[in-house]
């Protein structure tokens, strides 16, 4: 039963600037059930891509060995023909072609040239019956739920003659019991001879299906656990994700703390589409005044869906709950109200939805705030421009000069002008969500020492953070969310790592 | 020599505004070439005026609405609709011209309200909208005429369309005085604000125009002034259409630029998300923008219809075309956030001074729309080119340079930057590299 299906040595990708794999080696024996785990960004996700040929074998260092012989793809093409099939963790379905349509997409069960529809659909039903599914392969995808689509790729995937099966999170957006029916499926699957590859955070579905974990960070093999030498723990892999040291990579500072600014209370929100699916439960949580409070979870805990929710209502329907501004009850029910209640909310992905970046620096910078740039019923242009030069220079934004286009900064220049914006508009509350995500390390340390000046002014500051480091390094309290609950409050004194970790995997009854 | 660098380095950065520009005058000089003369006569400037006025009104709307990401097909439609309504009320009823004129751009405020309503507040898209509004208002057209025509209106209203300042000299000069008052008088208007700019803008130690740079332009456009009142006024003077055009077209000018509303126009245009994260009204702004289009597409049926003096049912066919031509061969963006007002105003011309060469020459509506079109290909064609090899608004020479140099291993320098689609292009240091 030990022999390896998948060898990959040294494998090393580089990216301009970053090395996103080093040197990274990956056994996986014929009919087992593999896991990687990972930090968000640790790489999991690339290691993958250049298994299934996304990045052509030319794009990076080491050698790929699948049944013992070399793997030279240049295309997903490529290794599919060899039987190894990958499923995103953004299904790629197309909603409206039927079930049985969506399997063959692209391996059209054709007669010269014409689709053989008696065979499509008779051969999509056998796949479906294979994956445990009993819908009708007539059924636009769209009409079935989000579990039984993820069930419709698999099937898709075996459709293709899968010898090698990589599931990219597959149960992020499920159900517990879609969840479970789906970890079944791979057992099964086992069963038949087909090996997985499972990408995963949930540490208790790995503990149930996986028969070895390997752990990446950083970039790098940690280590791979197997479960007959009973290695297989919860602790060991908690250890071995975030095994890392904190480096001085954080300005010191020396936190006053003040009344309390924000309090939510019992903040439930539904999905947007799903109404049923519950994206935040009962969330309550508080900040005060010069108070860097994080906000832990893994991918899909829903921090940003709270954030925004509580911010103008800009994310999902059927919200129920209360936000207080010093102990007083405030609507937040606009994005307008909310500015102007002193709230801000800097999003994660400032290029769709932070920045105008065919616009230039000025322009972005006083968008949230114009109102204050306005004399006699017109925009006061030549203070815009003073204002934002004077940003420019306290928040060491890189470029020529105001008038040059945000699209063409860097990350991290990119970011300074989101928060730029916010601070211009004079907030009591700044939500923060991922604040250095795509940026480099060097600007990174700038983006903490802004964080800890607004804290030291008195505002009240909510980080959004995948890193665990850089919640510890900043923040004075950190909230853990875990599948929408608010799992854990942990002082900053009491955290480390493998507490905030404990609770983000913790699941709430 | 600094200096002249420093121009010319400028120069290539406004490539886009200035090109646009020197390929009006181009085509304005190769027509006087091949007209012998006739395309600058007085007479016929005055008649280019009068004739693209509509247009140009209507463009000044369209581009508006073009920078905030949507189009509008419907104008056209409207600027009949209003013209038979002007017809009821002034012929059929009797109103006076001040009743009237008032009353026919409410109408059009209530049109652009009705389309504003769909595309902002149920989200149907803009094209669907307009394109049922160009059937709709050509129907109510045609039912308020009952399919014949309305003529003939009052001298007040024509005057709107055909009328002249009146001439304090009499009659007896060789050149219209007022005009030349208005004209020089306007000139001096734009050196003193232009001056006064340029001192503030030292004043807060703000960054200005080179020196050589800002002196050849404000000469050039003072004198492009002064040519053009010298032409009007050895004609008939100022059209009475010229002043409204010039007072929207500042108006408009400023609103875009300096005002809350117009700077939303642009966010919502340039990412409608980021716009709406950062508190803009996206829906508010889209609905007064169609409503704004309804009323200019209202004055634009009012003047067309005044020019004619009657009221037809196939009046204002087309004109959505010529405007939305106007707005992308001035500069417009498809996908919305760029556009100028000036912009569309020197595309509106370059469509206009092409018909009128043409038709001078005795070409066919045949060959005219053959190389409008081509025209309105190679303008915007001619703008991607630009935006891909430059990468957006940075100087055109040193991008090219740059290019050569160097290493082909980034994908960045291809990335048409400043392009919305851009931002899913480029290499990001470090989120596509962890993309969990």
């Amino acid at each position: 039963m030990n022999t390896p299906i998948l060898q990959m040595r040294g494998i090393t990708k580089t990216f301009p600037g970053v090395k996103a794999l080093q040197d990274v080696t990956l056994d996986v024996n014929r009919g087992e059930v593999h896991a990687i785990c990972g930090e968000n960004g640790a790489g999991k996700s690339t290691l993958m891509k250049v298994l299934s040929g996304v990045y052509p074998h030319n794009s990076f260092d080491g050698d790929i060995l699948f049944e013992n012989e070399p793997c030279n793809f240049s295309s997903i093409n490529d290794s599919e023909k060899r039987g190894i099939v990958i499923i995103h963790q953004e299904l790629a379905l197309s909603p409206y072609l039927s079930i049985a349509e969506n399997i063959y997409l692209g391996n059209e069960q054709a007669k010269n040239g014409w689709v053989d529809w008696r065979k499509t659909n008779l051969e999509a039903a056998k796949l479906l019956a294979r994956v445990g599914l009993s819908e009708n392969p007539i059924t636009p995808v769209q009409h079935i739920s989000v579990g039984k689509q993820q069930l419709v790729e698999i099937a898709k995937a075996l459709s293709k003659e899968v010898k090698l099966l990589i599931l990219d999170e597959p149960t992020a957006a499920l159900n517990d019991e879609d969840s479970g029916h789906l970890l079944d499926l791979i057992l099964h699957l086992k069963g038949q001879g087909i090996t997985s590859i499972i990408i995963s955070h949930k540490l208790n579905e790995i503990r149930k299906v996986a028969d070895a974990v390997t752990i990446i960070r950083d970039g790098k093999t940690i280590e791979t656990l197997r479960l007959h030498e009973g290695q297989i723990t919860q602790e060991r892999i908690i250890r071995g994700m975030v095994g890392r040291d904190l480096e001085s990579l954080y300005p010191d500072r020396e936190p006053k703390i003040g009344e309390e600014v924000l309090r939510i209370e019992d903040w439930s929100v539904r999905h947007p589409q799903d109404h049923t699916r519950m994206v935040v439960h009962n969330a309550s949580l508080n900040v005060r005044k010069g108070e860097v409070v994080g906000l832990a979870g893994l991918m899909g805990a829903g921090r940003t869906e709270l954030a925004m929710s509580v911010f103008g209502r800009t994310y999902g329907t059927a919200m129920s709950g209360k936000v207080y501004k010093y102990g007083k009850e405030i609507n937040t029910s606009t994005v307008s109200q909310a500015i102007g209640h002193g709230i801000a909310y800097a999003t994660e992905d400032r290029k769709h939805y932070g920045l105008n970046l065919i616009e230039d620096i000025q322009r972005n910078i006083s968008m949230a705030a114009l109102r204050k740039l306005v004399k006699g019923g017109w925009v006061d242009k030549n203070r815009e421009t003073v204002v934002a030069n004077g940003y420019r220079k306290s928040m060491n934004i890189k470029a020529p000069s105001v008038a040059a286009i945000t699209g063409k900064l860097s990350g991290g220049n990119q970011q300074k002008v989101v928060l730029s914006k916010w601070m211009f508009s004079d907030p009591d509350v700044l939500i923060l969500d991922e604040p250095t995500r795509g940026i480099d390390v060097g600007a990174k340390f700038e983006i903490y020492t802004i964080i800890a000046r607004l804290a030291a002014e008195g505002k009240a500051v909510i980080v959004i953070s995948s890193e665990l480091p850089e919640l510890l390094g900043i923040c004075d309290r950190i909230y853990t969310l875990s599948a929408g609950h608010i799992t854990g409050e942990v002082p900053i004194a009491e955290a480390s790592q493998e507490t905030l970790m404990h609770y983000m995997t913790q699941e709430k009854e | 020599m600094s200096a002249l660098r420093e121009s010319l380095g400028f120069l290539t950065s406004r490539l886009r505004q200035v090109g646009i520009f020197v390929a009006l005058i181009l085509i304005v000089l190769l027509f006087q070439v091949l007209t012998n003369g006739i395309l600058l006569e007085p007479q016929n400037v005055t008649n280019l005026v009068v004739q693209n006025s509509y247009i140009l009104i209507l463009a000044i709307g369209m581009v508006m609405v073009i920078i905030a990401g949507h189009i509008d097909l419907s104008v056209g439609s409207i600027a009949g609709f209003i013209g038979a309504v002007a017809g009821v009320m002034m012929v059929h009823w009797g109103w006076a011209w001040w009743l009237a004129i008032p009353a026919c751009l409410l109408v059009g405020a209530l049109v652009g309200a009705w389309q504003g309503y769909w595309i902002a507040y149920v989200g149907i898209p803009a094209f669907i909208v307009t394109l049922a509004g160009m059937l709709i208002f050509r129907g109510l057209t045609l039912i308020t005429l009952k399919n014949q025509q309305i003529t003939p209106f009052p001298s007040e209203l024509r005057a709107l369309g055909g009328g002249f300042l009146p001439d304090i000299s009499g009659g007896t000069s060789v050149l219209e005085w007022l005009t030349v008052i208005l004209g020089v008088g306007a000139t001096v208007a734009l050196l003193i604000q232009a001056l006064k700019e340029r001192r503030i803008r030292k004043k807060f130690d703000l960054e200005n125009e080179p020196m050589a740079w800002f002196v050849t332009k404000t000469t050039f456009v003072a004198l492009l002034m002064l040519i053009i009142t010298f032409l009007l006024a050895s004609y008939r003077g100022t059209p009475i259409v010229l002043i409204v055009l010039a007072v929207l077209v500042i108006v408009y000018t400023a609103l875009m630029n300096n005002s809350v509303f117009g700077r939303h126009t642009y966010a919502i245009g340039g990412n409608l998300h980021a716009a709406e994260l950062s508190g803009v009204k996206t829906k508010a702004v889209t609905f007064r923008l169609f409503v704004n289009m309804g009323v200019l597409a209202a004055l634009a049926g009012l003047v067309f219809t005044a020019r004619l003096n009657s009221a037809q049912p196939a009046g204002g066919t087309g004109f959505e075309l010529d405007s939305i031509a106007a707005a992308f061969i001035g500069g417009a963006a498809v996908q919305g956030g760029i556009g100028t007002v000036a912009g569309a105003m020197i595309g509106g011309l370059i469509m206009g001074v092409l018909n009128n060469g043409m038709s001078i020459l005795g070409l066919g509506t045949d060959y005219q729309q053959l190389i409008k079109g081509l025209v309105l290909l190679l303008a915007v064609g001619f703008d991607i080119f630009n935006k891909n090899r430059s990468g957006g608004g940075g100087s055109t020479i040193g991008k090219r340079f740059k290019f050569r140099t160097s290493p082909p291993a980034t994908s960045e320098s291809h990335a048409p930057a400043g392009t919305k689609d851009h931002a899913k292009d480029r290499p990001v240091p470090v989120s596509a590299v962890k993309p969990e």
